[in-house]
């Protein structure tokens, strides 16, 4: 009985040792800082949210519309995506969500490293005190935390 | 019940395995709260760069744990107040196992001296950078955000979160000896003494005044709703001429679900219309890279139940998120165009 319970002690600080490894920053934003360069971190991302079982809708090239408006930079993108049946559900029972549909991630390059950046979806439980949304937003928080933290630190 | 005493053996593994798991963890919260702003090996970015040995042979451990608790209240670096202080300490540790510096400790003495003279000293040898009552450098640091050739976004001397981490003690000292590597030059090359440096600080903490824990939280709505008379393409049309009356370009207008359904399925009835000025684009992410998580300015206009409405994001509220006084301005201005466009087309 002794021994199974200094095991179980055991066990549960090698689980406190590991847990804060699964974690990522959490707060009003989600940000992280990649490694990567730029073209493989957004490989790296789009594969991300897809495996994480979203629909990638649209990647718009800020960093495009500004050059050729004459304003030069480095990349500088924002990646859309969302699952189908959740967008239409949302919209429709909730259209105070609707300017904040589809989700979406900034990616820019800072020199040979990436950055990536979003509001932390638990912050709409401040924004819409509706108690029905809060385990959708919590699971969007989950996602895209683990969204970030493979672009962080790939596989 | 569970006796050390009665199981050293165990009671050592149980240490011994601690040990390394700290280590780790001092990293692991290092990487996901501060990488992000001062690099993965404290090179900078938006945050100082951690890693000079200049820095840390001026900034005490104090200096680094009330800076990482208070933050820095407007100007990015945000409160960490989710994170104990033995996580804090275990940053500090990683961040300290980069250089083998000697780890200052600064006594909490003031310095009383003659402000009003440090001032004359500051206007004359530090404004420059420092800019006017010690409001600090314009941008995040990013390099979307500062010129290339600057390694650093001049620190805000009169922000409360500093004033309240740094003691007198460092701030003479860092003052006196300069900060190597960075544009902040040694007293000597001023030709100032130490009275002119105590003057100096004097000045400097004149600045700080009682600490308010976090920025005051604005009462705004998430979103921006207004119900429109007009027909569902009316409003879209009335919509687009808006923006463009507000100089702003029209890039493109879908439905709420393109890119989710087939075309020919996608909504009659959730259509987003999509702007841009690429100026006042180009300088928010000047003045705040992040800020592009709420590009590019869309307004959607819905049909439900036979009403016609069009909506956005609430710039007023969002810029809350961030943390950066400077932001706040450009995102009232946005809030200001928002409702500009948003009441010309359903008036």
């Amino acid at each position: 009985m002794m021994m199974r319970r200094q095991t179980g002690l055991l066990a549960l600080l090698l689980l406190v040792c590991w847990l804060p490894a699964q974690a990522i920053i959490t707060g009003e934003l989600i940000m992280v800082r990649s490694d990567k360069t730029f073209p493989e971190a957004m490989l790296i991302l789009q594969d991300a949210i897809k495996t994480q079982g979203y629909t990638l809708s649209r990647v718009q090239r800020v960093d495009i519309g500004l050059t050729m408006s004459g304003y030069p930079t480095d990349k500088y993108r924002i990646v859309f995506f969302g699952k189908t049946e959740q967008i239409h559900e949302l919209t429709k029972k909730h259209p105070e969500l609707i300017p904040y549909l589809p989700l979406k991630i900034a990616i820019f390059a800072e020199a040979d490293e990436t950055l990536l950046v979003t509001s932390d979806p638990a912050i709409f439980m401040d924004l819409y005190p509706d108690p029905r949304l809060h385990e959708v937003f919590h699971q969007w928080h989950e996602d895209i935390v683990n969204i970030m933290k493979k672009v962080q630190i790939p596989d | 019940m569970f006796y050390p005493h009665r199981k050293p053996a165990l009671f050592l593994l149980l240490f011994l395995t601690s040990l390394p798991c700290l280590a780790d963890k001092g990293e692991q919260l290092y990487t996901d709260n501060c990488a992000i702003c001062h690099g993965h090996e404290g090179t900078g970015g938006v945050g100082i760069p951690l890693g000079l040995e200049s820095f840390l042979e001026q900034a005490s451990d104090e200096y680094l744990r009330r800076t990482i608790r208070v933050g820095r209240p407007g100007r990015i670096m945000p409160t960490f107040y989710r994170l104990a202080d033995h996580e804090i300490d275990a940053i500090i540790s990683h961040i300290r196992s980069w250089k083998k510096t000697a780890i200052p400790k600064w006594d909490n003495t003031r310095i009383n001296a003659e402000a009003s003279t440090g001032k004359q000293l500051f206007e004359k040898h530090c404004v420059s950078c420092h800019g006017e009552n010690g409001r600090g450098g314009k941008g995040t640091g990013m390099m979307f955000s500062r010129p290339r050739d600057l390694p650093i976004t001049p620190p805000a001397l009169n922000n409360q979160g500093f004033l309240n981490s740094a003691s007198d003690q460092m701030l003479k000292n860092i003052i006196t000896h300069g900060r190597k590597e960075t544009p902040m030059p040694a007293a000597s090359e001023f030709n100032l003494n130490e009275t002119d440096i105590n003057n100096l600080v004097s000045y400097i903490r004149s600045f700080q005044k009682t600490m308010v824990s976090g920025r005051p939280m604005l009462e705004e709505p998430p979103v921006m709703v207004y119900t429109s008379p007009y027909s569902f393409s009316e409003t879209i049309e009335n919509i687009k001429r808006a923006a463009v009356g507000m100089n702003f370009r029209l890039i493109r207008d879908q439905a709420l679900d393109y890119g989710f359904v087939p075309e020919e399925q996608e909504s009659k009835t959730h259509t987003m219309v999509y702007f841009c000025n690429f100026n006042f684009l180009y300088q928010a992410l000047a003045v705040d890279p992040r800020v592009g998580m709420f590009l590019p300015c869309r307004i959607t206009v819905i049909e439900q139940n036979g009403q016609v409405q069009a909506m956005s994001i609430n710039p007023k509220r969002l810029s809350q998120l961030f943390n950066n006084n400077e932001l706040d301005e450009a995102c009232d201005k946005m809030h200001d165009t928002y409702s500009t466009i948003l009441e010309e087309a359903t008036l």
